[in-house]
């Protein structure tokens, strides 16, 4: 128990100053490698408290796929250089006040909500999705998604289909002076308008340019 | 303070969550860390999810986190790639300088 309470402090302090730092640091490239650290952390206590498919998909996902396109599209757009200096600019001064303290009622309002409320007195026994200990993590999950959740899978398979034809719709630039080749123009091609007969006469050859 | 309950990870959530909401109230000079703020939120919503899937034994948190994941990854793309066409269009992406909806 000394050991989880340990673990769990060190993660989330971890995760929080690094959540802290996205916000805050001045280089967008550094706010990019600040995410990826939030996002080992938390996976780390996901790991840590029992779900570790989730924790093991976070990091192939978030990390190996999410935070490398943000950097792709980071260095891309050569915006490291901008400095992203918020406390400095004298024009963005006076909505600060007015987030910050946005920001501290939201997060009271929250804490509220998680001190204040009670479990319903049957909820434990009410789920039909109960965790089977005897199983694995990854095993049980599978167990469910591919039976009770299947329709929801296909429709995220979905989600991932139409962003991808979105993000590659919305960036595609055609170019000019590109030779491509054209199926079409190839099969329809025929004798009759590629090859000419000419009639040559003795000494004297083809004008080629007729 | 030793015991690590479901109220540590809620906690753990909510303040994840507001660093989220101040990055995109306070940052005014790219767009970019604003993409990443709602990074943030979604992994504040995922953190609540799995915790409560945890500790009331319920598997439907965890699977929802998946979905969840689906829906960021796909978020991050489409949202990158518009800000890729912006920057192409107009050759900034300082949120100070995209005011054409203004009016």
């Amino acid at each position: 128990m000394i050991a989880h309470s340990i673990f769990f402090y060190t993660f989330s302090i971890i995760a929080i100053i690094s959540a802290i730092m996205v916000t805050a640091s001045k280089n967008t490239v550094h706010s990019v490698f600040f995410l990826i650290l939030d996002f080992i952390s938390i996976s780390c206590l996901f790991i840590m408290i029992g779900a570790e498919f989730l924790g093991m998909i976070m990091l192939i996902v978030y990390v190996g796929a999410v935070a490398v396109l943000f950097l792709f599209v980071v260095m891309m757009l050569n915006v490291a250089q901008q400095k992203n200096q918020w406390f400095l600019s004298s024009q963005s001064s006076k909505h600060i006040p007015i987030g910050l303290i946005i920001s501290v009622i939201i997060f009271f309002e929250l804490i509220i909500v998680v001190g204040g409320w009670k479990y319903k007195p049957d909820l434990m026994t009410s789920s039909n999705l109960i965790i089977n200990e005897s199983i694995s993590n990854t095993h049980s999950i599978g167990n469910i998604l591919y039976t009770e959740y299947i329709h929801v899978f296909q429709l995220s398979g979905m989600i991932l289909l139409v962003a991808m034809i979105g993000a590659i719709i919305l960036t595609f630039r055609e170019r000019a002076g590109l030779k491509r080749q054209s199926y079409f123009k190839q099969i329809s091609r025929e004798r009759s308008d590629s090859i000419n007969l000419v009639e040559v006469e003795n000494n004297k050859g083809v004008n080629i340019d007729d | 303070m030793i015991d690590i309950g479901l109220g540590h990870y809620l906690t753990l959530g909510a303040i994840i969550f507001t660093i989220g909401v101040v990055g995109i109230f306070l940052n005014r000079k790219n767009i970019i860390v604003i993409l990443m703020s709602i990074e943030l939120i979604l992994l504040a919503v995922n953190i609540n999810l799995v915790s409560f899937s945890v500790f009331l034994n319920d598997l439907t948190g965890q699977i929802f986190t998946l979905f969840i994941l689906t829906v960021a990854a796909a978020e991050a793309a489409i949202g990158l790639a518009i800000i890729v066409v912006y920057y192409r269009n107009s050759s900034t992406i300082r949120v100070e300088e995209i005011d054409s909806l203004k009016g």
